[in-house]
């Protein structure tokens, strides 16, 4: 890992100029915990590494005027599980932020960094798409914002053209539960890993629901990881739970979705057969619990 | 040899205590000095080209360009080394061959696996090390490769070794064979006593290759001057090891290469052999400055030894009331690319927990193209117990007698005829099961999905070469100077021991380890022999200097040394002589100069007598039905310790050993692709467990003394992981009903085996 320049500009105006002069021979640093460790075993020499933890709006958390929340790119872990609100508002989230790495990466790693290393088994992906993120992504052009689930189109490639970063993550307003009368919302990722920390996920399940004042589920979304080239959004499962109280039924009929949905590959870390079947598993599971989350009969 | 008994019954002041380990503060602060720390001036790196090929003809190499790039000092390969004959050598943990030593160091005309050694260069910097490393042009002829023992003996499979012919079986073959020898051991007659069985059962079982995983990769530093001598800093377990082995690989005198210790990082049998440290003397001979080099862990992983992969077939057979009559083993065990795995110590530890009339193990010793396999805890011996323990587990089952009942009622016990060759005398095979049975883990409750499981195991344990030198300084303070690596808290028992023996506080007891120039031979740390052997040794130093304290009071005084005794710290006059005030160990060294000159003893032996080691393991797991995790909820290991001189130390080695085992039992597993790479060489996709994978595990020493060490000692260390295998595979099929033979349990696998019983 020899021979990187080192920037670490202030604004992501001069982060964009840092990246076009670059054209295509930077890398933009977050925490550095998957792009450090890939240069160091010579899997990527970037020329340039673009540091952007010294840019306030990626190094900030705040709540939206609509109610929902904007996240910095390069906010890491810890953080993330500080912010009161957002814990409140989006457990989900911050449970699968939480599950990569051990506490020291969790100082460092950071949603914009997991997102755009572009594996298929990113935890916070999963979380994400279930959510309904999108990301705001600067540019030469100006910026965009993009879904969440669009960002990776294969393993390690992203849609972002060379210029461009990811600048925050975009999370819609939710019920707020304090009326217990009115309608509540609840999230929840679950992995599964054969050790209880320190792994890469075999298969993740995100989960997001709304339920009104009946308990019906009204609106839903799933995101699978680890199933598939890219992080998927399931549409097929949360169909099967919308209109639904999340029966066992429903819970059943979201799980095959979720299996049938499922494109893994055999590798050294899972085989085909059962990322299929965990991830019917998980998606139920983790159902269930956004379900408790939101108050519903779980 | 330690001769006079200590009374076993005897109350002592510091053995059983737990005093702050004398290496404790350095290792915590950060200030002690592992391999990878040494540095000397003008200290240069080396690093290693390691064959892209599991099985490939060296047609040529061409160092040219490595050679004339800035910066690089000295590039090798084979044909910088000696070429060494056949003969086996005896210095090591486990049979090797010094031939086969050398080719494993570095390739002479095959690569045998992928991450081989085929040459090596030293430059200014590592990176330049590594850029040379890629300047260096190898022409390969690629061979048809063999990875499983299984197609390794097809009549058709690629032959590792032209000149390797199966040992062991009559006539004497005259084609060669990847089965490097055939070896037998058992007692009475297996098949009558199976014919005699009214529940026989036959199981077939798999395990993969698993890594010591020790957290310091290997590292050396190593000078060789122009008058050729050298000096090598390495982490290893035996410092002697390494000077006997170099000489020979290097074709030099001993006494021309000096090895001092550093501390290790853990070795588990893993640092029983040598890999960088010839390459490190002859890169220094060549460039002419010290060379240091660290593998990575991916070359850990790469071409270091694991512990064998294996396939074992056995029968067992009992009566309907439980009494076992026969059994019959075929143990497969990869070896690796050069023979020598452990599979003739898989063969003789197999059944020694039981009473047994007819039994009878074959071992088969096959070579593959993967890094051979070094010593791992108890060599040989998890597999095994993976394949008795569970059949035995099944066969109570089938009697509808408790496990822990069934395996007392067939406990070998003293007196007992081991299968493989003597008598049983004192061993607490009985006493920890009785222990095992008693502990309220046995009898709790278990909650939903959750299953308990049980295993024995022993382990021989090992005596071998000891050698301590005690020397008394003008204050009354003690050094101890031995030769083995502290790899699990020796230093601090051999100083309680020392301390014991003069009846001094053990804070004037200052344990040394010295390099090989300084103090008498050492067999390596291993066969868990330190604390028992090297402890003799220091017991016979000590009471060598109490002798000649005893002279030195009966001088001062004018009276018969006979009329001396000593305890409590100091000398004392036997017959009450009015006005002779006790002599402190102080007092006598203070006018050492005045009454002969220096004190100091020195012992060197062959320690006898070892302390053969049982242990019961009681697992509890929970296994989620439908992802097939297992998660170990409740572990307690019972071991019989002979005596514990520092109680944590033994509790370490027994929640360690269980550790590595629930690891080896659960998800380690090296995975291979079609070509012969190891797939995941790095602690993530190799998983280990961590912390939070293991509850507390709970010990009970058990204390059977050994009646022929001065305070009692078994070997410790190694028997812990005999158990963990069988008694968390028992544990799962309790809790699922699926008896699971083939090793890791990953959750595909159990969730593959419920959902096959499911349906």
């Amino acid at each position: 890992m020899n021979g990187s320049g080192y920037e670490a500009p202030r604004t992501v105006e001069e982060t964009v100029t840092l990246l076009q002069q670059a054209n295509g021979a930077a890398r933009v640093l977050a925490g550095g915990t998957d792009l450090l460790a890939q240069m160091k075993m010579g899997m990527t020499s970037p020329a340039l590494l673009i540091d952007v933890k010294k840019i306030p709006e990626l190094a900030s958390i705040e709540q939206t005027a609509d109610g929902g929340f904007r996240i910095g790119a390069a906010v890491c872990g810890a953080a993330l599980a500080e912010h009161a609100a957002l814990v409140a508002a989006w457990p989900g989230i911050v449970e699968a932020a939480r599950l990569i790495g051990s506490e020291q990466i969790q100082g460092r790693a950071s949603l914009g960094g997991n997102l755009c290393n572009g594996s298929p088994a990113a935890d916070s992906v999963p979380a994400l798409i279930a959510a309904g993120a999108t990301c705001t992504i600067a540019g030469p052009g100006g910026t965009r914002s993009v879904a969440v689930e669009d960002v990776i189109t294969a393993p390690g490639k992203t849609c972002l053209a060379t210029g461009e970063l990811v600048v925050d993550f975009r999370l819609p307003p939710r019920p707020d539960g304090s009326d217990a009368r009115a309608a509540k919302a609840g999230d929840a990722y679950l992995r599964m890993i054969p050790r209880s920390e320190m792994d890469i996920a075999i298969v993740g399940a995100g989960v997001s629901l709304t339920l009104d004042e009946a308990g019906v589920c009204t609106a839903a979304r799933v995101g699978l990881g680890a199933v598939a080239a890219t992080p998927l959004r399931v549409d097929a499962a949360a169909a099967a739970l919308i209109g639904t109280t999340l029966d066992d039924a429903a819970l059943a009929a979201a799980g095959e979705a979720a299996s049938a949905a499922a494109r893994p590959i055999d590798d050294k870390r899972g085989t085909i057969a059962y990322r299929k079947q965990v991830a019917g598993v998980l998606t139920r599971r983790a159902a269930k619990i956004a379900l408790a989350r939101a108050g519903g009969n779980g | 040899m330690a001769t006079a008994e200590v009374d076993q019954q005897k109350k002592f002041k510091w053995i059983g205590t737990r005093p702050v380990r004398p290496d404790g503060l350095d290792k915590v602060r950060g200030r002690a000095n592992y391999g990878a720390d040494h540095a000397l001036p003008g200290m240069i790196w080396g690093k290693v080209l390691r064959s892209p090929h599991a099985h490939a003809r060296i047609v040529s190499i061409d160092t040219s360009k490595a050679e004339a790039m800035e910066g690089v000092h000295a590039v090798i390969t084979a044909a910088d080394l000696p070429e060494i004959l056949s003969e086996e050598s005896k210095i090591g943990e486990g049979p090797t061959n010094f031939r086969d030593l050398s080719h494993n160091v570095i390739a002479r005309e095959k690569a045998l696996y992928h991450g081989h050694a085929v040459a090596a260069v030293a430059a200014t910097t590592s990176a330049i090390a590594q850029q040379a490393l890629e300047a260096i042009q190898v022409e390969y002829e690629v061979l048809p490769h063999v990875l499983e023992g299984d197609d390794a003996q097809a009549p058709d499979a690629p032959i590792l070794h032209d000149d390797l012919f199966t040992k062991g079986v009559e006539p004497r073959p005259t084609r060669p064979s990847n089965v490097a020898s055939r070896t037998e051991m058992g007692r009475g007659d297996a098949e009558a006593g199976l014919a005699k069985a009214d529940h026989v059962i036959t199981r077939s079982f798999r395990t993969k290759a698993v890594h010591q995983g020790y957290i310091e990769p290997h590292a050396v530093v190593a000078t060789l001057g122009e008058d050729g001598r050298a000096t090598v800093w390495a982490s290893s377990q035996g410092h002697f090891m390494i000077r006997a082995y170099c000489a020979k690989l290097l074709g030099m005198d001993q006494s021309q290469i000096k090895v001092i210790p550093a501390e290790i990082g853990g070795g588990f049998g893993g640092k029983t052999t040598v890999y960088l440290e010839p390459l490190a003397i002859a890169l220094s001979g060549k460039a002419g400055r010290p060379v240091k080099m660290v593998m990575s862990r991916e070359e850990v992983f790469r071409a270091t030894g694991p512990a064998s992969a294996t396939r074992i077939e056995l029968r067992m057979g009992c009566t309907k009331d439980g009494k076992l009559t026969g059994a019959h083993a075929r143990l497969e065990y990869e070896a690796g690319a050069f023979p020598g795995s452990p599979v003739g110590a898989a063969v003789m530890t197999l059944f020694a927990p039981y009473d047994i009339d007819g039994c009878l193990a074959e071992g088969y010793d096959i070579v593959v193209n993967k890094c051979k396999v070094a010593a791992y805890r108890a060599p040989g011996a998890p597999m095994a117990a993976y394949a008795v323990e569970t059949v035995v587990d099944e066969l109570a089952e089938k009697c509808g007698i408790d496990p822990i009942e069934f395996r007392l009622q067939n406990a070998s016990r003293e007196g007992t005829q081991s299968a493989f060759g003597p008598k049983f005398k004192r061993i607490g095979n009985i006493e920890t099961l009785e222990a095992a049975k008693a502990h309220p883990h046995y009898s709790a409750p278990l909650g939903p999905n959750q299953g308990r499981g049980v295993a024995s195991g022993f382990w021989f344990n090992g005596g071998m070469q000891s050698s301590a030198t005690v020397q008394v300084a003008d204050d009354g303070t003690i050094c101890v100077v031995s030769g083995n690596p502290d790899i699990g808290g020796s230093r601090a028992s051999l100083a309680m021991m020392a301390a014991e023996e003069f009846g001094i506080d053990v804070k004037l007891v200052d344990p040394q380890i010295a390099d090989t120039s300084v103090v008498g031979f050492s067999d390596l740390t291993g066969g868990s022999r330190v604390t028992f052997a090297t402890g003799m040794a220091v017991v016979d130093a000590c009471r060598d200097v109490i002798r000649q304290l005893r002279e030195r009071a009966a001088s001062i005084w004018g009276i018969e040394v006979d009329a001396v005794k000593w305890s409590d710290g100091a000398a004392r006059a036997t017959n009450g002589d009015a006005g002779l005030e006790p002599l402190s160990l102080r007092d006598i060294a203070l006018k050492a100069a005045r009454t002969g000159g220096p004190i100091s003893g020195r012992a060197s032996l062959t320690a006898r007598g070892v302390g053969m080691a049982f242990a019961v393991h009681i697992c509890d797991v929970e296994v989620d039905p439908e992802t097939g995790k297992v998660d170990v909820v409740r572990y307690t290991t019972v071991q019989d310790a002979g005596r514990a001189i520092h109680p944590s130390y033994v509790e370490g080695q027994m929640q360690g050993g269980a550790a590595q085992g629930i690891g080896w039992a659960l998800n380690e597993e090296y995975i291979y692709d079609a070509d012969g790479k190891m797939e995941n060489p790095g602690f993530l996709d190799y998983r280990m467990p961590v912390a939070s994978d293991l509850p507390m595990i709970d010990t009970v020493i058990v204390e059977v003394p050994n009646p022929t060490h001065p305070y009692g000692v078994r070997g410790v260390g190694e028997v812990p992981i005999v158990p963990p295998i069988p008694a968390v595979v028992n544990a799962v099929h309790a809790a699922t009903g699926v008896r699971i033979t083939e090793l890791p349990l990953s959750p595909p696998r159990v969730l593959a085996a419920m959902d096959a019983r499911r349906n």
